[in-house]
């Protein structure tokens, strides 16, 4: 190939490249210009497929021939909240099967809210000589004997992570598939499993593997084990505790906080299903190191709790469920300083009225004490936009803001006005936000102000809100990298969606649930825009045998280069080419 | 400048970009906006743009501590009350499918609520098919707070006909009884907590349905 003298001899730009791992400069580099292209996919080694349906696994082989690992997403987002009927999709096999052949020296495979069925697991099993890393999140599909075999298999995994996955349990016994000879585990993540694992099966693993940082345990673990495993891993970083109570017996508390203070390296905890207090002292001796704690399982309440969290002085992640209360939370503004993210749980989510004292008072105080806050779930049952415009001006490098009001529709609670001033400061003074969940009353307003101001932001998730398409339409106008839009129950139907049908190429993905979009407009997106997936479901049966003006019960719709999909449902139709 | 200048450049761009793909009786953008208001008996758009909220897209920090005064004061003068709740809305509390959006596959794990009441055991959730109550089984060492999903009752039974152990409950009244002896309905409505018992134990506790049966039918 005719070179100009000047251009840098391949192999240099090889190694150069070698230094950049992000996804979006990779891409870039690959656009420059055809040489780079060529170079740039010869040497790439980890590739994210946000939307699993968005190419075609063999497009994928095809460009990156050298892959080590594979990241792939499958449901939407609002799968996670019952809103995407079961059968929809995201069936990961046809992914799994062209892997195998493609790429023998696979290492790494993770998957997020997909279906993945024992069959898979046994092909990812047995294909890869050097696999590592099985992240399976929010997953389903799947039981133990799937599992069984990775572990019977991978003679070199390292990760086996499970988190929020939904697993079938008809054997305890598949832990006891890693051979004696295995020892290269670094991390495992079970505590999604319900029943019980062997106990002695785990104690050995956990024994042999010197490397082992991680351990989240299932809560059929009980608490007079714990301290045995802890004792043959003292070098953990990570550790989820299974069901943290038994009878307060002295010997088995002195056994457990020997066992705590023997794991120097402990930074992060979580767990704590079923807590009995008086065994928490146990867990003192490493507080002070801790950076992050994840409580939202743990029903702990009132001064032990503040008493937990107060000595966790180096924290910089908090979940917790909202027993915390405002009390807690304005304990947690004076002893962590260095937090950066903070999510707060509803213990009762579907109660009548609030259970716990936690308002808004709690998340202004965090925000008053904690100048590094980015990242913010909340869930609360009143909010004023007072409040929000303070957290605003206390936050301004909030990177991630998600709200969530229980009552929809509620208004500022002492002005009975829409809270679109409150988001409408976050959105002006947190100049770098890239995820916003809104909540409560909002009109038209609040999605100007997004429009406006909310350029870098990427995702945003709106429930019950708005007045008109005008709402719809200053957001997929005004914000620029905006790449996940889920709206769910608002007054937001065809005319900005059509409007705007280009902007939808430069997103991921478009969801619209209990909105007011009509079948005709779905087929007039869907004809005219053919790189994009139109796909409505609705699971009241075909929609052409209602009015074109009727509207669909869910729209979603994401760009595409692979074509319209071959796995939809019996209650998924594709709004693209003559299927119509 | 401000908003109302946005609003009319943003109705004026709207139109511009609006892409021609013929659908017949599209209406313009406000036409939309005021059908829409009549509907909802919502704040539209046009009301709005009156309020001169004075963004300021410049550098520097808007006072909105002075946009919120001023914004209320306007609005008491200028709209129409905010209906807090639309007639046309279900009823406040009834259950809207995924949400509060918390996740799904918790309801399925084991879990527990409330542990700090001891003495009395919550079976309410505001709606919900699935109610928290204390579970002990014979022979485990503590007690778990279980959500017994009350709407599998198929399940339930099965799981627990095919092993030797018998569930029995606490009623609103204190008495223990057999699961299975009284209507379903009146189980789900009246049973406070659930001991999972051995067979041998479960011995007097049939005759009781009965009575309760006829008191309350």
């Amino acid at each position: 190939m005719l070179r100009k003298a000047s251009s840098f001899p391949e192999e240099m730009l090889e190694h150069v490249l070698s230094f950049i791992t992000s996804d979006k400069d990779r891409n870039a580099v690959s656009l420059v210009c055809k040489s780079w292209y060529e170079i740039e996919r010869w040497c790439r080694k980890r590739i994210f497929v946000g939307n699993c349906y968005a190419v075609r696994p063999e497009m994928v082989i095809r460009r990156f021939p050298e892959l080590r690992s594979v990241e792939l997403k499958g449901k939407p987002h609002f799968a996670d909240f019952d809103l995407v009927p079961d059968g929809w999709g995201g069936c990961v096999y046809p992914w799994i099967a062209a892997l195998a052949t493609a790429y023998p020296l696979l290492e790494e495979i993770k998957l997020k809210r997909m279906v993945v069925s024992d069959e898979s697991l046994e092909v990812i099993a047995k294909s890869f000589k050097n696999f590592k890393v099985l992240v399976l999140s929010s997953c389903e599909g799947f039981s133990t004997d799937g599992l069984a075999a990775v572990a019977a298999n991978c003679r070199n995994l390292r990760g086996l992570d499970l988190r929020e996955s939904e697993v079938d349990d008809p054997s305890g016994q598949w832990l006891s598939r890693f051979p004696d000879s295995f020892t290269s585990l670094a991390s495992l993540n079970i505590s999604c499993l319900g029943a019980e694992v062997s106990f002695s099966a785990l104690e050995r693993l956990v024994g042999r593997c010197p490397d082992l940082k991680t351990l989240r345990l299932n809560h059929a673990v009980p608490l007079d084990k714990l301290a045995n495993l802890l004792r043959g891993a003292p070098q953990l970083v990570e550790l989820g505790t299974g069901a943290y109570s038994a009878e307060l017996q002295p010997d088995v508390f002195s056994n457990l906080a020997g066992a705590f203070s023997g794991c120097k390296e402990l930074r992060s905890l979580s767990g704590f299903w079923n807590v009995f207090p008086g065994y928490l002292p146990a867990v003192y001796p490493v507080c002070s190191g801790l950076t992050s704690l994840n409580l939202r399982d743990a029903n702990i309440q009132g001064a032990d709790l503040i008493k937990l969290v107060s000595q966790c002085r180096s924290l910089q992640r908090l979940w917790v469920l909202d027993y915390i209360e405002d009390i807690g939370l304005e304990e947690l503004a004076a002893c962590c300083k260095d937090l950066t993210e903070l999510r707060v749980f509803p213990s009762d989510p579907y109660g009548a009225e609030p259970n716990v004292s936690l308002t808004e008072r709690g998340l202004v105080s965090v925000s008053e004490g904690c100048p590094k806050l980015q990242s913010v779930l909340y869930f609360c049952r009143q909010m004023t936009n007072a409040a929000l415009v303070t957290i605003a001006k206390n936050s301004p490098r909030m990177t991630c803001f998600r709200l969530c009001i229980i009552e929809p529709r509620a208004p500022d609670y002492q002005t009975l006005q829409p809270l679109d001033l409150g988001f409408g400061a976050i959105v002006e003074n947190c100049k770098d936000l890239r995820r916003l969940s809104l909540s409560g009353l909002l009109t038209d307003r609040v999605f100007e102000y997004i429009g406006t101001y909310a350029k870098k932001l990427e995702m945003l998730s709106v429930a019950f809100a708005g007045d008109s398409d005008l709402g719809l339409h200053h957001v997929l106008s005004g914000c620029e990298k905006l790449c996940k839009l889920e709206i769910r129950d608002c007054p937001f139907g065809d005319n900005a969606l059509l409007a705007n049908a280009a902007k939808l190429e430069t997103m991921r993905s478009l969801w619209m649930s209990s909105c007011s979009v009509s079948f005709r407009a779905c087929k007039l997106l869907g004809q005219k825009m053919p790189r994009l997936n139109v796909e409505v479901i609705d699971e009241r049966g075909p929609p052409d045998l209602r009015p074109e003006n009727c509207p669909v019960e869910k729209l979603y719709i994401y760009r595409t280069i692979a074509g319209p999909r071959f796995d939809m449902p019996g209650f998924v139709w594709t709004m693209n080419g003559d299927s119509v | 400048m401000a908003t109302s200048v946005l609003g009319t450049d943003r109705a004026d761009n709207y139109k511009e970009t609006e892409l021609c793909l013929g659908l017949p009786g599209a209406a313009v953008a406000k036409n939309e906006v005021e059908t829409a208001t009549k509907a909802t008996g919502k704040r539209g758009f046009a009301e709005t743009v009156d309020l001169k909220l004075h963004l300021q897209a410049k550098d520097g920090v808007m006072d909105l501590n002075e946009n919120i005064k001023s914004i209320t004061s306007n609005v008491k003068n200028h709209l129409p009350a905010v209906t807090i709740k639309d007639p046309a809305k279900p009823p406040a509390k009834a259950q809207v499918v995924g949400w509060p959006p918390v996740r799904s596959y918790r309801k399925n794990v084991m879990s527990q609520k409330n542990a700090g009441e001891e003495g009395d055991q919550k079976a309410s959730t505001g709606g919900s098919s699935a109610a928290f109550v204390k579970v002990c089984m014979d022979g485990a060492p503590y007690l778990r707070k279980g959500m017994i999903d009350f709407m599998n009752e198929r399940k339930l039974m099965d799981l627990l006909n095919s092993s030797e152990y018998v569930p029995s409950y606490e009623d609103k009244d204190g008495d223990w009884m057999l699961v299975g002896d009284v209507p379903w309905e009146m189980f789900v409505n009246s049973c406070k907590r659930l001991r999972i018992m051995k067979g041998s134990e479960a011995i007097g506790l049939a005759p009781r349905a009965m009575e309760k049966c006829k008191s309350r039918t």
